[in-house]
C-alpha cells in the first residue's frame, strides 16, 4: 500500500488517552449479594419502597424513581383487599347481585392491561410493568374509599349516608385519576394526551361505581 | 322503513351523479386493487393533502418518506404493525385539513352530511382501532349503569324492592356490543368481497375500515343510554328512532356504494339487512337493560269470585 506509507504520527502532537475503564461508584447491589444478609432485610427493603410508593399516591408528584422501581406488592394487595370487602353484598335468589371476587381482579387487572397497551400503542414512552405499576397503586383511593363506605353503611343505608358514600367516592375517584394522570400523561406526545388520560377516567369510574353501587345484604 | 330507504336511495342516485362529474372529490380510481392484503395497504395520493405531517411517536414516519405510499409495511405479528392502528390525534394541531383526528371522526358519524360517504370523507386509507374500541368499551358501561340506575328510579318507593347491582348484565353488555361491533363487520367484508369477485364494483373496503365505520357509528347510542334513564316510553322511542336515523344513514352512506353496482335485489337486500341488525341492537339493548317504566295510574282492583282480590298491573 504506497499511499499509507506517508502516514505516520509527527513527534510533537501528543497523542493521549485512557486505556482503563474509569471505576465509577457501583450500584449498592453489587456491593454484597442480597443472599447474605437477613432476610428481615430483604423483606424490609421491599416493604419500604411498597410504603414510600403509597406515600407519592397520596402525594402526586412527578417522581422518576417511583417509575423506575416498579413493583407490583402494591397494586395486589389494594386489589384483594378491594375485591374482599366488596364481597358480602346483596345476592337474592336471582344471584343479580355485585361483582364477584374473581369479577373484580379481571376489570381491575385486565383494564390495567388494556389501558398500558393502549398508551404504547399511542406512541408512549412508558414501560409495561411501569405503567401496571402506576395504574395499580392509584386504585389505593378507591380502597380507602370502600373502607369508609362501609364503615358507614354500618352506620345505616339511608340517604344521608347515600349523599356521604356518594361524595367521599366522588373525591376519591377525582384524587385516583388526577394521580395516575400525573405519572403516565406526561410520557405521550401532547396531541394524544387526551386519548390516553380517557381510558384511564372510565377505568376508575367503573371501579368507583362498583363501590357506590355495594349494599349490604 | 321502506319509504325512508327508497328516500335515501334517491338522494344516493343524485349523489353518484354529482361525485360523478366532480373527479377530485372522489378518490378512488379503477386501478384501486379489489383485493388489499393485509399488511400492504396503498395510500391513495390526493392533491393538497398532506398527511404525514402529523405523524407523532409511530414508527413509520420516517418510512413513509422513502416507501411512496407503503404505509403498514410491518408484518402483523409486530407490535408496530398494530401501532399504525393507533395513528389519531385528538385535535387538530395544525390548519391543514386534517380529518384523522379522533374528534373529528367522532364529529362525522354524529352529523352525517348527506352524500358524504364516512370513509372516503374520514378514514380513508388510515383507519384506526382506538376510535372502535373505546368508544364500544364506553358504550357497554354506559348501557349498565344506566340501566341499573333506570331501574332503581323506576322501582323507587316501593316497599318490596331492594337494590341490587346487576353486575352480571355488564358481561352480557360486553358481549352482545363487542359481538355486535366486530362480528357483523367481519360477515360484512366477506360478503363485499364474495360480490367483489362476481361483479366488479368501484368501491371496495377494507375489514378494518369497515369496522371503524361500525364503531363510530356507535357513539350515538352512547347520550342516546344515559338519555334512556328518563322512564317515560315515549321518550325512549323517540331516541330509538332518532339515533337510529343518524348512525343508520352512516352505515347506509357508506355502503351503498359499495353494492350499488350489484344486483339491484342484493343491493336493497344487502343495505335492509344493515339497518335492520343495527334497529335489532339497539331495541334489544333497550328492552334488555331498561325496564318498562310503569304507569301511574293505579292499577284496578278486580274481585274474584271466590272473594280474593286479583290486583293486575299494567305494563
Amino acid at each position: 500500500f504506497p499511499g499509507l506509507a506517508d502516514v505516520s504520527i509527527p513527534q510533537d502532537i501528543p497523542v493521549e488517552g485512557e486505556i482503563t475503564v474509569p471505576v465509577g461508584s457501583h450500584s449498592p447491589d453489587e456491593d454484597y449479594s442480597t443472599l447474605d444478609e437477613p432476610v428481615k432485610d430483604t423483606i424490609m427493603r421491599d416493604l419500604k419502597a411498597v410504603g414510600k410508593k403509597f406515600v407519592h399516591v397520596m402525594y402526586p408528584r412527578k417522581s422518576s424513581a417511583l417509575l423506575r422501581d416498579w413493583d407490583l406488592w402494591g397494586p395486589l394487595v389494594l386489589c384483594v383487599s378491594l375485591a374482599l370487602m366488596l364481597q358480602g353484598g346483596s345476592a337474592d335468589s336471582k344471584d343479580d347481585g355485585g361483582p364477584q371476587f374473581a369479577e373484580v381482579f379481571v376489570i381491575i387487572w385486565f383494564g390495567a392491561v388494556v389501558i398500558t397497551l393502549n398508551s404504547k400503542l399511542l406512541g408512549g414512552t412508558i414501560s409495561f410493568f411501569q405503567s401496571l405499576c402506576v395504574l395499580g397503586y392509584c386504585v389505593m383511593p378507591l380502597t380507602v374509599a370502600m373502607l369508609v363506605c362501609r364503615l358507614v353503611l354500618l352506620a345505616g343505608a339511608g340517604t344521608i349516608s347515600f349523599i356521604i358514600r356518594l361524595i367521599v367516592v366522588g373525591a376519591m375517584f377525582g384524587w385516583s385519576t388526577l394521580a395516575s394522570t400525573a405519572f403516565l400523561a406526561d410520557s405521550q406526545p401532547p396531541n394524544r394526551k387526551a386519548l390516553v388520560v380517557y381510558p384511564i377516567f372510565l377505568f376508575y369510574f367503573v371501579i368507583s361505581w362498583m363501590i357506590l353501587t355495594f349494599t349490604p345484604q | 322503513i321502506a319509504c325512508l330507504v327508497m328516500y335515501l336511495f334517491a338522494e344516493f342516485d343524485d349523489a353518484a351523479n354529482l361525485l360523478a362529474a366532480n373527479p377530485d372529490a372522489t378518490t378512488i380510481s379503477i386501478d384501486e386493487p379489489v383485493e388489499i392484503p393485509k399488511n400492504q395497504q396503498s395510500r391513495l395520493q390526493e392533491p393538497g393533502r398532506e398527511e404525514d405531517d402529523e405523524l407523532l411517536g409511530t414508527d413509520d414516519s420516517d418510512k413513509t418518506e422513502l416507501l411512496a405510499g407503503q404505509k403498514k409495511s410491518a408484518p402483523f405479528w409486530t407490535f408496530e404493525y398494530y401501532q399504525t392502528f393507533f395513528d389519531v390525534d385528538t385535535y387538530q394541531a395544525s390548519t391543514l385539513l386534517q380529518r384523522r383526528t379522533v374528534l373529528d371522526r367522532i364529529k362525522g358519524s354524529v352529523f352525517p352530511v348527506p352524500g358524504k360517504n364516512f370513509v372516503r370523507l374520514y378514514i380513508r386509507s388510515n383507519p384506526d382501532l382506538y376510535g372502535p374500541f373505546w368508544i364500544c368499551a364506553t358504550l357497554v358501561f354506559t348501557i349498565a349503569v344506566s340501566g341499573n340506575l333506570s331501574n332503581f328510579f323506576i322501582h323507587l318507593g316501593k316497599p318490596t324492592y331492594h337494590y341490587v347491582p346487576e353486575f352480571r348484565k355488564v358481561s352480557i353488555a360486553a358481549t352482545t356490543i363487542y359481538a355486535y361491533a366486530w362480528l357483523v363487520p367481519l360477515a360484512l367484508w366477506g360478503f363485499l368481497m364474495w360480490r367483489n369477485s362476481k361483479v366488479m364494483n368501484i368501491v371496495s373496503y377494507s375489514f378494518l375500515e369497515i369496522v371503524c365505520v361500525y364503531g363510530y357509528s356507535l357513539f350515538i347510542y352512547i347520550p342516546t343510554a344515559i338519555l334512556w334513564i328518563i322512564p317515560q316510553k315515549v321518550v325512549r322511542w323517540v331516541l330509538v328512532v332518532f339515533s337510529l336515523c343518524l348512525s343508520g344513514s352512516v352505515l347506509v352512506m357508506t355502503f351503498w356504494p359499495a353494492v350499488r353496482d350489484d344486483n339491484r335485489r342484493i343491493a336493497v337486500a344487502t343495505v335492509a339487512t344493515i339497518l335492520l341488525l343495527h334497529a335489532l341492537m339497539a331495541v334489544g339493548c333497550l328492552a334488555y337493560f331498561f325496564d318498562a317504566p310503569e304507569l301511574d295510574i293505579p292499577p284496578p282492583i278486580i274481585p274474584a269470585h271466590n272473594g280474593t282480590t286479583v290486583v293486575t298491573k299494567s305494563h
